[in-house]
């Protein structure tokens, strides 16, 4: 995939689409200062605590993390999905070609779901309506934001499954989720997801829920319709070993905040955090059979108490003193290079 | 399906034969006699004694007398009550009034319920909520002859509103109070059911996919999420029917309704077996109907099911 932005004014979307959303400069999305918490019965669990990212027209960005990082919840701030209550955004800026999306009007921003940022989910078994056959499910989308008739719209959903290589996609559009296997369900999500050519796609965790083989086959189908259409891909997953051939750039989130952003090459070559290095550390590896495997000691912080300085001290074995008494910023090592920790530069030379 | 049909048509031969026999030895073979009762005051005569034993094969063994009786009832013939009327004729007029006594119960259900159901659910832990929980609580609380009696009080008597009773015509209208209060414990189920599964489903992930596609709210609850609700409920109001038309014996001795339940209470009270056994073999056989359709409706409304 293309690491840099797409510097010709191209024609807006593969099927000549008019939007009244306009990239500047091809920058689509902007994620600035974005805080969430969730209040529950435990407390105010901070979620996400000032997360600043960016993505381009064309590009694909990695946001990795463990299990409870925040990846999940800065994907549904994104996309409008939260509920709230029990979320709340007290401050922070999701901007989709200059607009920001949090105090835009709620109904207009509706019509920014499908076709300008769409999302598919980890399961698709339970993200798909059971009761449903899966091409009036797509065909929903043409129906709702096209005002198509429904022969239009079901022809329309039975090219978007050939498209994402469903066999025998004529016979199978009266289908029910139910009905297919885990990876052509998650194919349908897709092809629902990119029905009204978005231009901005995010895919939460798409392959975890699938066999080894499948997910490559994924990954490749999210690769090939990203570069067909030049949609900007945010792909969430906590297995760096399968965005490293099709992420540009990476952010790594830790405790809702993020920890290193860089070009995804350099990042895998190099990291500049003690806690991606253990990320990285614990990719199981083709050439290192039977080796265990470096994991991260400890567990993530409890949100409702993060402790204080350096959010990953108690886990790191970096950590000295000033770690546990001030919170490093993200600061630029080099050009492009971000991250959060006092000691940057050693873990970068190690 | 259509072989599922089949098997299910099979099964059920077993169950009429099964319980039909068990409510015919209950009823042909009560210690007494038979005709105690039937000539008034008197003993009956000697030749009225024979003729009966004769016509309802007493003096056979009850498994022959039970095997004549049901080759009557497989081609239509329920046999005469001790009137001479014919019990097919009684019970096709008291079926006509019961069935629609019990369809109105289902619509009070169906309005009633369902709406309830849905506010409660889509504002769930608000005002509306609560007093939706709290009112069916109360509901399902109270005996339904108590809720007949004071609606029949209140509503008819006081307040002229209903008619008290209903004629042997029993108008729409007529039937209008006793179907609610007929309906009423259902409607409590069925409020409290709709709102349990909407909750839930409100929570599930397509409905949060339905958000992400740009549907509005309306619809991605209103339809994705309701239609998937829906299913046990629909379900459950349709075994209810088979179950209603069974047991409106309280309601209908209370607005003194000439239905099934009033006639089978009757025949039992004044020893009329071929009443009550007819009766009751109609209802078996109507309930297992009810049953499988509502099975079959049931793979219909979930496609996950499947009845190959
Ligand atoms: N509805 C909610 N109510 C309360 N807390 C929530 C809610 N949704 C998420 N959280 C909390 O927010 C934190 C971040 O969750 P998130 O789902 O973003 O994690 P993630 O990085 O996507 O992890 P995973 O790899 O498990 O998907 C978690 O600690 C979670 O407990
Ligand atoms: S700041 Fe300190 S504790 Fe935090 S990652 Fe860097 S070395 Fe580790
Ligand atoms: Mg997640």
């Amino acid at each position: 995939m293309s690491a840099t932005t797409v510097d010709t004014p191209q024609e807006k979307r593969g099927s000549g689409s008019k939007s009244k959303y306009v990239p500047q400069d091809g920058c689509l999305l902007e994620v600035d200062d974005l805080y969430v918490e969730f209040h529950t019965e435990e407390g105010v669990a901070k979620a996400i605590n000032g997360v600043s990212f960016d993505l381009s027209q064309g590009e694909t960005l990695a946001i990795l993390g463990e299990s409870g990082s925040g990846k999940s919840v800065t994907a549904q701030a994104i996309m409008g999905i939260l509920d709230m209550p029990p979320a709340k955004i007290p401050s922070g800026q999701v901007r989709y070609c200059g607009r920001d999306l949090l105090t835009m009007d709620p109904n207009e921003r509706r019509h920014t779901r499908g076709p300008e940022i769409s999302m598919i989910f980890q399961d698709a078994l339970s993200a798909l309506n059971p009761v449903f056959p899966v091409g009036w499910q797509i065909a929903e989308m043409f129906r709702q934001h096209r005002g198509m008739n429904k022969s239009d719209a079901l022809e329309r959903a039975v090219g978007l499954m050939e498209r994402v290589s469903i066999p025998a996609a004529r016979e199978r559009v009266k289908a029910y989720p139910h009905q297919f296997s885990g990876g052509m369900r998650q194919r349908i999500m897709i092809a629902m997801a990119i029905a009204l050519d978005p231009a901005v796609l995010i895919a939460d965790e798409p392959t975890t829920a699938l066999d080894v083989t499948v997910q490559a086959q994924i990954m490749q189908l999210l690769a090939d319709l990203q570069q067909e259409r030049q949609m900007g891909l945010i792909l969430i997953t906590h297995d760096l070993g399968v965005v490293a051939d099709v992420a540009d750039r990476a952010c790594v989130m830790y405790a809702g905040r993020l920890v290193e952003k860089s070009e995804i090459l350099d990042l895998y070559a190099a990291p500049a955090h003690p806690y991606t290095r253990g990320l990285i550390d614990s990719i199981p590896r083709v050439d290192q059979k039977g080796q265990t495997l470096a994991a991260i000691g400890g567990l993530p912080p409890n949100l409702t108490r993060i402790p204080p300085g350096c959010p990953f001290h108690p886990r790191c074995y970096l950590a000295r003193d000033i770690c546990s008494g001030e919170r490093p910023e993200l600061r630029e090592l080099v050009p492009g290079r971000f991250a959060a920790c006092h000691f940057s530069e050693e873990v970068l030379g190690a | 399906m259509g072989k599922y049909i089949v098997r299910r048509l099979l099964q059920m031969i077993p169950v009429i034969i099964g319980t039909t026999f068990i409510i015919y030895a209950m009823v042909f073979a009560l210690p007494g006699d038979p005709t105690a009762g039937k000539c008034g005051e008197r003993q009956c005569p000697e030749s009225f004694v024979a003729e009966y034993r004769e016509k309802y094969n007493l003096d056979d063994p009850l498994p022959i007398q039970y095997a004549k009786y049901m080759g009557q009832v497989v081609q239509g013939d329920f046999g005469t009550n001790q009137y001479g009327v014919e019990v097919r004729e009684d019970l096709a007029k008291r079926f006509a009034v019961t069935g629609r006594l019990a369809l109105m119960a289902i619509a009070v259900e169906i309005v009633i319920g369902i709406s309830a159901g849905i506010l409660a659910g889509i504002r769930k832990g608000r005002f509306v909520d609560n007093l939706v929980l709290v009112s069916t609580l109360v509901v399902i609380s109270i005996p339904i002859f108590v809720i007949g009696a004071v609606l029949q009080y209140f509503l008819g008597v006081r307040l002229g509103l209903f008619p008290v009773t209903v004629s042997s015509e029993a108008t729409t209208y007529e039937l209008l109070l006793p179907a609610i209060v007929l309906g009423s414990l259902s409607v409590a189920y069925v409020a409290r059911l709709t709102r349990t599964n909407l909750v839930e489903n409100l929570r599930a992930d397509y409905v949060r996919t339905a958000i992400s596609k740009g549907l509005s709210k309306r619809r991605a609850v209103g339809l994705h999420a309701l239609r998937n609700s829906m299913i046990p409920v629909i379900t459950f109001i349709g075994f209810d029917f088979g179950a209603l038309l069974g047991g409106a014996i309280v309601t209908e001795g209370i607005f003194n309704i000439q239905g099934v339940g009033g006639y089978i209470y009757r025949g039992i009270q004044v020893r009329d077996g071929v009443a009550v056994v007819g009766a009751v073999t109609a209802l078996v056989i109507i309930y297992l109907f009810v049953n499988l359709i509502v099975d079959l409706l049931y793979g219909v409304l979930d496609p996950r099911i499947s009845h190959d």
